[in-house]
């Protein structure tokens, strides 16, 4: 008998959470109100190339603040900036600048990192550097053999991102300076499937995070200049971008004292370069 | 003691009753959801028209949403003819194992492929596209003499290995499901035992062989993760078998992290998945439809 109204009551209670989950899956979370003292919750949503820096960024702060809880999850830059400015996270993460459709929800941009680019080949290609012109020439499709920049008779294959990627519109920013890239490219959808594609693929050119570069790929020199952190710091290498966290309205409470710590020169000297990022505080 | 036994039983009926319930809300929830997921899919989908023309987007081949254009016509080609090129690949082959593990191999053998067939099925489809982007790619860009290897010919034929298992356990089920008398009437009139297959059993299980090549194509269209390692992504009508080009499928996965939700762009990934969605609706009507022809 006990039992029985046990399963009765069993399978009332299942019915119930199966609807209710459904019915309340789609709540978002809500920003606790900010007081002196530093406790509640940050929620961060966005770039995934921002994700392995962010994650001991989180676990310290949560050491030092255990009244703070801090989420973050990937989605995408665009998904984190929508986020923010609809109110669903308190922080967006974004390796691009505000498109023009959002700069006006005063949407407060925190630059938190360095990330810099390298052009790679297959290691077959005997070029060591490309001009500007070049990489425009290539990436247009205008230069389709290698033999054209001096080196060997041997095709050009592009393999990059996907015209939605933050990675890529940098290049199309700093490189290309609004030139169009040829669609004749093979698309890969993140930095490692584009460094294996290019690995495996005589004559094959692309760009990729400098984190990501390895022996399977060769880097290529900008302008002359090799990709050196230094170089990047002394602004003689160009292709970078700023990571950014944008929060909107200015920043208070845990989400400021979060932004706050992944700042520190604590912070940004011990994580920002071991995830291959460059501090944003050597950054004059 | 006749009382507990009359209170057992009631309480069987009223647990009878709950259970009923249970699978009640169990299948409304079903329906609802799938309801739920087409009117989202085909509300954001179809809102890109208040941007893009349909003629666009259904007829132009040039695809660069930052700069205004949404021309989806080669991932709908593509889509299409990786999954022909594949059925084309992979029916003939599954058939002809289908044939063989109803009608020919030993019943021991038959016990060890049944389940060898059903293994291809466990093989998630992440693993069949890195197997394809590190042997088929380089082997095609060696063999053929191509640039990249990319291409609807990798594709395919990852397709193809993809569907076998499909064509072949239910094209098999289909043959062995004719009724023996047909088979032995065939055999007594002195047909040889080919004859008996190609113009007797073929015929007689030919509705459920069409199922199978139907629902094979109803994954191949569907099929994302394999397609996107192998095809190339590049937006672009395929010029032959190995110049990249593009599907649905894979263009949705490639840009669907960094598309704002909600702009034309993000709206025009959901339009393909509802063009996606009415594929898949068509094989499923077709399948009905050739499962009332069945005739024995």
């Amino acid at each position: 008998m006990k039992f029985s109204t046990k399963t009765k009551i069993a399978a009332l209670v299942s019915a119930l959470v199966l609807t209710t989950g459904l019915l309340g899956g789609c709540g978002g979370s809500t920003k606790e109100p900010a007081t002196a003292e530093i406790q509640g919750t940050v929620t961060a949503s966005g770039s995934t190339a921002l994700l392995p820096l962010l994650k001991p960024a989180q676990e310290e702060f949560q050491k030092k603040n255990n009244k703070v809880t801090v989420n973050i999850s990937g989605g995408g830059s665009f998904t984190g900036m929508n986020q923010v400015v609809s109110g669903a996270v308190n922080i967006g993460n974004s390796d691009v600048a505000v498109p023009d459709e959002l700069k006006d929800k005063g949407l407060v941009d925190h630059q938190v990192a360095v990330a810099p680019f390298v052009f790679v080949v297959n290691p077959s290609v005997t070029v060591d550097n490309l001009t500007q012109q070049q990489y425009v020439d290539i990436l247009t499709g205008k230069i389709t053999n290698w033999k054209e920049v001096g080196g060997k008779d041997e095709k050009i294959t592009i393999i990059h991102r996907a015209k939605s990627s933050g990675s890529r519109a940098t290049i199309a920013d700093i490189v290309l300076k609004g030139a169009a890239f040829t669609d004749n490219a093979v698309i890969q959808d993140s930095n490692g499937a584009v460094r294996a594609g290019i690995a495996s693929t005589p004559g094959a050119i692309g760009y990729i995070d400098a984190a990501y570069v390895d022996n399977t790929v060769k880097g290529l020199a900008y302008n002359g200049v090799k990709y050196l952190p230094e170089n990047v710091i002394n602004k003689t290498y160009p292709v970078y971008a700023y990571e950014h966290m944008y929060t909107k309205g200015e920043a208070d409470g845990p989400v400021k004292a979060f932004i706050d710590y992944v700042l520190s020169k604590e912070f940004q000297e011990t994580y920002v370069e071991k995830n291959g990022f460059l501090p944003i505080t050597k950054m004059k | 003691m006749k009382a507990t036994t009359l209170d057992y039983h009631r309480l069987r009926l009223g647990y009878d009753r709950y259970v009923r319930y249970l699978l009640f809300v169990c299948a409304f929830l079903m329906t609802f959801i799938i309801l739920s997921i087409i009117i989202f899919v085909g509300k954001q989908g179809l809102s890109t028209f208040a941007d893009v023309s349909p003629v666009e987007f259904f007829c132009n081949t040039k695809w660069d949403p930052g700069d205004g254009q949404y021309g989806a016509l080669s991932f709908i080609v593509g889509s299409l003819l990786a999954t022909m090129l594949a059925v084309v690949i992979g029916a003939p082959l599954g058939l002809t194992g289908a044939v063989f593990m109803a009608k020919i191999a030993p019943p021991w053998l038959r016990e060890v492929m049944r389940p060898a067939t059903d293994l291809y099925v466990a093989i998630p489809s992440v693993v069949y596209g890195f197997i394809g982007l590190t042997i088929m790619v380089p082997f095609i860009r060696t063999y053929f003499h191509v640039g990249t290897g990319f291409g609807l010919l990798a594709t395919s034929i990852i397709l193809a290995v993809m569907i076998l298992p499909t064509i072949i356990s239910i094209s098999e089920d289909a043959i062995r499901a004719v009724p023996r008398p047909l088979e032995e009437a065939s055999l007594a009139l002195g047909a040889t035992r080919w004859q008996t297959i190609r113009r007797v059993l073929l015929p007689a299980a030919m509705p459920g062989i069409l199922t199978s090549i139907v629902l094979a194509m109803a994954r191949a269209v569907g099929e994302t993760m394999a397609v996107q390692m192998v095809i190339g992504n590049t937006p672009l009508l395929a010029k032959s078998l190995f110049t990249p080009t593009s599907t649905l499928t894979s263009e949705i996965v490639i840009e669907m992290g960094n598309t704002p939700f909600g702009s034309a762009w993000g709206n025009s990934l959901f339009l393909m998945a509802l063009v996606l969605l009415s594929l898949s609706l068509i094989m499923i009507v077709a399948i009905r439809r050739l499962g009332r022809g069945r005739v024995v």
